[in-house]
């Protein structure tokens, strides 16, 4: 097990390489000088080579990539161009932005979703299971954009239930020390704040959780649908043991591998930033710090960021695969 | 029986669990500002976030409109115009040759830190701004670069200009929000973090900047104008979305918004609890016709595309009627204007006998660029070129719409790719040449000269005016360069729009600026 988990960390080195090299030439390939970008229209031509200099963006593109691969072994991410400051400084709040809306999203979606799925399971062809895998269907369909919005009009505008936007009350605003407010809120015993943090957490975590619960629904039906035809279940079922413990403990615990295999990867797509959620709830996340260096040819920043959200797709990933064989014991690592 | 029971049973506990997600209605909703001491907190949304707080540093509007209260320039602009007044200089003086330009500084303003405004104050930060790199203080060099020969302290509140040669909008210039001026000490002190330390004189101090989120600046206690600022703080938030910010501001979260959608003016005028606001136009949107592609080489082919677009119709559909059409390359507003030009009026038999002068009788296909991005000028671009693309079908030109993203869009245009392109402009200081000369000179080809339109008399009569401080002289030029750009027809100017703002109805006080650097220290929020 341990072997295993070692040899997994260090096949991760040539994925992030060869990562850390699509990006950049990606990021290159696409037309559009920094330089001119950062001056604005009314640049001159003087005034942009001498900012492409300064920049390094005159050297050849090898080394270009060296030195950005230099600096990422020794912790350094590189220096943001559009605010001149340290990546490694100033990404951290982003993170913990979308770590958190990211958290409750799946909390929602995993809640909500393997539910769902085992309840439509169990009743199949049920009324409730025909309403839940129509939900399903128009949760993966539905635009995030057109229902953020009509999230904020039925619950902020009409109900007044909820705010509209962004992380706390500005006029209140949190004190951020580890910038996961939730926690921020409860370290310093501001519990009207902490309320306060979790109401404009709902509507972007429903927002974000509704494709993910409506895969892990799909999923957890289908799988459940399959283990509970299995003879294990039947024998069960003949000893007289109630449905809701064959269900929720032999089938489900036989169900769960490819679950959990869905779980992973939606979390780490939704750590990947979610931008249109972000974007209307103007929340400050990862998504749109790299969108919008995207749209300042800020080639660091996009560069880092995504090599840094890449790494925790994996790593989930890899957590995820170990808790196989924690969950079931026919699975073994060598 | 038993199964349809559990069924229920877990129906019950869902709807049970989806209750409970939305409840607490009572304590929710926004605290509202005002209400306690003084003059309350206004929460300003806007689109994005600002780029620096140092405007030395930076070209962006969205930092502008932030740093346009915490600093003060020498000169400043009028309450809603361009015009100068007296701002940190009282009062100023210019030698008869127009190279000498001498300013009086106001007594007994203090910078936030405490130090004192002076004449060295001054001298110290043009001395900053020219030392620098040409990048980095970019406007200090397009403005003022090769022009400024000396700036000297005379005595404790009085500097000295000396300029290589004319320099015609001055003044203009000295008022434009980069120009303010910052505390020397604070410069000192925070080195490369100054820009987020930001120190000024203005009316608001800076509190907290959290990137993409938020920036927050409070009331100067000390503000050497009586009784200024009336509010206590003000937020400034980022909330990208045109739609999510319309909604923060019925819920109440926010009192104040920009980048209002045109569409939305007429339900914002009809609320009672909002306002609209129109900030006076400074820009102009305008299709560019690449003067070197093509059937657009001809000038006929030129003034017959004029003549084909319903400016009319682009204002009632996509402005909500808040835009003028635009006959010259400039607002009115903007000394030196024109009004006996006239316009090519919406005509297309006109168009097709011009066209079919130009040996173009069966028609030609372009391709007609559409903005991917919205911009006050521009609501959407992509509907705008729809229309026009319309508009071209009716007189027999083929046109394919073609967007890209913006950074690209823009350097492609400047390459001279596009056949014809949707582009705007909006002016920094009101100057006929920040429009004329930037947009349409020779020498902006490669930078804003994005049609390649050149005419050796327009040159000419640019530079002419740019080497005088006679403003009846300069507007003479001007004017008559307009006729002849009118003629040559390098562009279809489109619509000068107002942009839209809206807030609470309690806000009195609120005066949007032209340039977009809106002054907040008359603003109040009265029940």
């Amino acid at each position: 097990m341990l072997a295993y988990s070692v040899r997994r960390v260090f096949s991760l080195v040539p994925v992030l390489l060869g990562l850390s090299l699509v990006v950049f030439f990606m990021i290159r390939a696409i037309p559009g000088d920094p330089a001119q970008v950062i001056l604005g229209q009314l640049a001159t031509k003087e005034a942009i080579a001498e900012l492409s200099k300064d920049l390094g963006l005159d050297e050849p593109w090898y080394i270009q990539y060296f030195q950005y691969l230099g600096g990422l072994v020794t912790g350094d991410l590189g220096e943001s161009l559009r605010t001149k400051t340290a990546i490694s400084a100033e990404i951290w709040p982003y993170l913990a932005a979308t770590i958190e809306l990211s958290f409750f999203a799946m909390l929602i979606a995993i809640l909500v979703g393997v539910n769902a799925g085992i309840v439509s399971a169990w009743f199949q062809n049920s009324w409730f299971d025909y309403t839940a895998m129509i939900l399903a269907l128009v949760g993966v369909s539905v635009p995030i954009f057109w229902l953020g919005l009509m999230e904020q009009w039925v619950f902020s505008y009409n109900l007044e239930w909820l705010p509209t936007s962004g992380r706390d009350d500005v006029r209140n605003p949190v004190e951020a020390f580890t910038h996961l407010y939730v926690i921020d809120t409860l370290l310093q015993g501001r519990f009207d704040q902490f309320v306060d943090v979790l109401k404009h957490l709902v509507l972007p975590a429903i927002a974000l959780a509704t494709i993910p619960m409506a895969i892990i629904a799909r999923i957890t039906r289908s799988t459940m649908l399959e283990v509970m035809r299995s003879d294990f279940i039947r024998t069960a079922r003949a000893k007289g043991m109630s449905m809701f413990w064959v269900v929720y403990k032999h089938s489900l615990k036989n169900a769960v591998i490819p679950v959990l295999t869905v779980i992973g990867l939606q979390t780490g797509l939704l750590l990947g930033g979610a931008i249109l959620t972000e974007t209307i709830f103007s929340w400050p996340g990862i998504g749109r710090y790299i969108y919008e260096a995207i749209g300042y040819r800020d080639y660091p920043v996009i560069q880092s960021g995504i090599l840094i959200v890449a790494l925790i797709f994996v790593l989930i990933n890899l957590v995820v695969d170990l808790l196989y064989a924690a969950i079931d014991p026919r699975i073994k690592y060598r | 029986m038993k199964k349809k029971y559990g069924l229920l049973l877990i129906a019950f506990v869902l709807l049970l669990s989806l209750g409970m997600a939305g409840c607490g209605k009572s304590s929710s909703g926004g605290t509202e500002g005002g209400g306690n001491s003084g003059g309350g907190t206004l929460v300003f949304a806007r689109g994005g976030d600002s780029e620096s707080l140092d405007p030395a540093v930076t070209t962006e509007g969205e930092s502008f409109k932030v740093t346009e209260n915490i600093y003060e320039t020498l000169i400043n602009f009028g309450e809603q115009d361009t015009e100068i007044e007296p701002g940190l200089a009282e009062s100023w003086k210019e030698s008869d040759d127009g190279l000498k330009h001498t300013l009086k500084l106001k007594k007994g303003v203090k910078f936030h830190d405490g130090t004192d405004f002076n004449a060295e104050a001054v001298v110290f930060n043009f001395e900053r701004w020219k030392a620098g790199n040409k990048e980095r203080f970019y406007y200090y060099n397009s403005q003022f670069g090769d022009v400024m020969k000396e700036v000297k302290a005379v005595d404790e509140h009085t500097v000295e200009f000396t300029l290589n040669r004319v320099l015609a909008p001055f003044y203009k210039n000295l008022a434009m929000s980069p120009f303010a001026i910052a505390s020397p000490e604070a410069i000192k002190k925070h080195g490369d973090k100054f820009a987020e330390n930001p120190t000024g004189t203005g009316p608001f101090k800076f509190k907290e900047w959290k990137r993409n989120d938020k920036v927050t600046i409070v009331k100067n206690e000390n503000y050497w104008k009586k009784g200024l600022p009336k509010l206590d703080s003000v937020i400034f938030r980022v909330i990208p979305e045109n739609s999510a910010r319309l909604n923060a501001l019925n819920t109440g979260e926010v009192d104040l918004i920009d980048g209002v959608n045109f569409s939305d003016v007429d339900s914002i005028k009809k609320n009672d609890k909002l306002q609209a606001f129109f900030r006076p136009s400074l820009n102009v949107a305008y299709l560019g016709l690449n003067n070197e592609r093509g059937p657009l080489k001809d000038k006929k082919v030129r003034q017959a595309l004029n003549y084909a677009v319903d400016k009319k119709a682009l204002i009632d559909a996509f402005y909500a009627g808040a835009a003028e059409a635009a006959v010259n390359p400039m607002p009115e507003t903007v000394a030196g204007y024109n009004d006996a030009v006239k316009d090519y009026e919406y005509d297309p038999e006109k168009a097709k006998q011009l066209l079919k002068e130009a040996g173009y009788e069966k028609g030609f296909e372009i391709e007609l660029w559409a903005m991917p991005v919205a911009r006050p000028y521009m609501p959407d671009g992509k509907k705008v070129a729809e229309a026009i693309q319309s508009n071209f079908e009716k007189v027999g030109v083929k046109s394919k719409i073609v967007s890209f993203e913006w950074p690209t869009y823009l350097e492609k245009a400047r390459k001279g790719e596009a056949d014809t392109f949707l582009l705007g402009w909006t002016g920094d200081n009101g100057d006929a040449d920040n429009f004329l000369y930037v947009l349409l000179d020779e020498d902006s080809i490669g930078s804003n000269n994005y049609t390649y339109y050149k005419n050796p008399k327009v040159h000419e009569l640019f530079t002419k005016a740019q080497s005088t401080n006679d403003q009846s002289e300069r507007e003479k030029l001007y004017k008559e360069a307009q006729e002849i750009i009118k003629d040559d027809a390098p562009w279809i100017p489109l619509v000068h729009s107002k942009p839209a703002l809206a807030g609470k109805a309690e806000i009195k006080g609120f005066k949007p600026h032209p340039t977009g650097s809106d002054l907040l220290s008359n603003v109040e929020m009265k029940k």
